[in-house]
């Protein structure tokens, strides 16, 4: 059988591997060459060596950048996950209209960064001016901004990824953690937490990784302002390769470290998940 | 005992209301700005319109016409339909026989394809525009080929993972029956796959529909799609006319809600199917 599959290769496996070769493949392979050179197009590169790392690494811009995105990605982790697991214990725990507040729950989800961004710049905004401020008169409030939106996004999608969680715990369980007289919050502790703890890893990352590479809601909520100090790394990136000519090989270079920081998690993950399957 | 469990559901129940509302508060919010004139908004965006402040449905005239938003939409959904559809079709067709053609070259393009995944989008940005540009492809028939490439990633690995569980008895019984690897893969395996064709397209239809930078790169100095246009409304030096940024996103989400609310069963056990998985 396997014989006869191979000769439509062509139909098969061809299309995707040509446009996969032309999407990735080659953009990904130039990307790391290109970081190591000096370019405006990519025809005119010259070899320069670890200088745009150099450049990359000695840039205050980039180093903020990156602050910023661990800052906000350690903090809006955990508020989007303590929030979603308690609103689908709620869910799982109340009885009436369960079906319709998960849907609304959800559907922020589905709307893009940009649209996101420009509807809680507007009712930011709208709470900031009785104080007399605005979002970009002070980083702090397009921290706490972007935390805000990114909640509203994306609440309803670990909420559900916990509620299917939480329905797989066995009701023998729950009810013989009871007779032995374990409090509710026992329970909560001892039982419910540990059985779920493949949802919570799943979560953690998907908001994790969510979080760490945000550029359509950073651009839309503040692009960055006041004065980059709201800037995260993708819009960082962004900015040094499209707004200052000449330096193209410096933001090539910022891609890579971005990338090998996004893989880091990205093995992190796969490593706690697989472990997590052994012991389940 | 029981008294004490219904008075726990009611408190449950008037706190879900409570939070549904404040879900719900910012659409209704840009909703209720949308009808109010540009100069009313920013500074009262909680106030509702009244007689001085309604403009009836001027902002969604002037947004309209400022954006494009007719093309851009056309745009939009050419280009999700379409990019969705060939990747559903091509990329359910390279899972199904990377997995049954075992061999050093699939089994390294499997690999290739999953590291594809974790690679973020600025990684590749620049040179993918550079390269699209060189191939001719940077108009929104060769952008369909991008998302192809680009999302292939993924869609190989999920369709690849449901491969795996389908028996090989059943290909063999179709095959020996007479049927090519053509008429088996679609007559036979392609309705098998249905649940996680449909997880791969609504996550895919998530993807393409709100992308922003993509486009904005490979197609953006001639073409806009939707999230294109609504940043395009923040001219240059950050003044918004905020009459049409309300309209326009009104229009931006109507879509996305019919959507949802059509497909909403299959979108949430789409999304955590594939949250799952991925």
């Amino acid at each position: 059988m396997q014989r006869s599959i191979k000769k439509y290769f062509p139909l098969f496996a061809l299309p995707t591997i040509l446009a996969f070769t032309i999407a990735f493949v080659i953009p990904f392979i130039l990307g790391v060459y290109l970081s190591f050179t000096e370019f405006t197009t990519v025809n005119n590169a010259k070899w320069v060596g670890f200088s745009n790392y150099i450049k990359a690494f000695s840039n205050k811009e980039f180093l903020d950048a990156l602050w910023f995105t661990v800052k906000f990605t350690v903090v809006n982790v955990i508020t989007i996950n303590v929030l979603a697991f308690t609103f689908a214990l709620l869910l799982t725990r109340g009885k009436k209209g369960t079906n319709v507040f998960r849907t609304i729950f959800f559907m922020p989800n589905l709307i893009g960064g940009i649209v996101l961004g420009y509807i809680w710049q507007l009712i930011i905004n709208g709470v900031l001016y009785k104080f007399e401020a605005t979002l970009t008169s002070d980083a702090k409030y397009g921290f706490w901004g972007l935390i805000v939106l990114m909640c509203w996004q994306l609440i309803g999608y670990m909420m559900i990824i916990y509620i299917a969680g939480i329905q797989n715990v066995s009701k023998d369980v729950i009810e013989a953690a009871k007779i032995d007289g374990c409090t509710r919050f026992g329970i909560l502790r001892n039982v419910t937490i540990p059985l779920v703890m493949p949802s919570i890893t799943i979560c953690l990352f998907l908001s994790l990784s969510n979080s760490f590479k945000l550029f359509d809601q950073n651009l839309a909520l503040t692009a960055g302002a006041p004065a980059k100090q709201t800037t995260m790394l993708a819009l960082d990136i962004y900015n040094t390769f499209y707004g200052r000519v000449g330096y193209e090989g410096v933001g090539q270079a910022k891609a890579v470290v971005f990338f090998i920081l996004v893989a880091l998690i990205a093995l992190i993950q796969l490593k706690m998940t697989r472990s997590k399957e052994v012991e389940n | 005992m029981q008294q004490k469990a219904r008075i726990q559901n009611v408190v449950i129940f008037i706190i879900m209301l409570a939070l549904a509302v404040l879900f719900l508060s910012p659409i209704f919010i840009v909703l209720m700005n949308s009808f109010k004139g540009k100069f009313f908004i920013s500074d009262a965006p909680f106030k509702l319109p009244d007689s001085t402040t309604f403009v009836k449905l001027e902002n969604y005239t002037s947004g309209i016409e400022k954006t494009g938003f007719i093309n851009a939409f056309g745009l939009s959904l050419f280009i999700t339909v379409f990019s969705v559809g060939v990747i559903v079709l091509f990329t359910s067709m390279t899972a199904w026989y990377i997995t049954r053609v075992k061999g050093k070259f699939t089994n390294t393009l499997y690999y290739v394809f999953v590291f594809s995944m974790i690679v973020p989008f600025q990684m590749v940005m620049f040179t993918m525009s550079k390269v699209a540009n060189m191939t001719y492809i940077d108009n929104p028939i060769g952008i369909i080929l991008i998302y192809l490439g680009f999302g292939s990633g993924l869609s190989v690995f999920l369709f690849s993972g449901f491969v795996k569980s389908i028996p090989l008895e059943i290909e063999e019984a179709v095959m020996i029956d007479g049927c090519n690897p053509v008429q088996s893969f679609f007559k036979v395996v392609l309705p098998i796959l249905k649940p996680i064709a449909i997880t791969v397209a609504i996550l895919n239809v998530m993807w393409v529909w709100n992308d922003y930078l993509l486009p904005l790169l490979v197609i953006g100095s001639e073409w806009k799609t939707i999230p294109i246009a609504i940043q395009y409304l923040k001219g240059g030096y950050g003044s918004i006319d905020m009459g049409a940024m309300m309209a326009m996103l009104v229009l931006a989400i109507v879509p996305i809600v019919i959507f949802f609310l059509t497909c909403q069963k299959y979108i949430i056990e789409g999304v955590v199917a594939g949250a799952v998985k991925g």
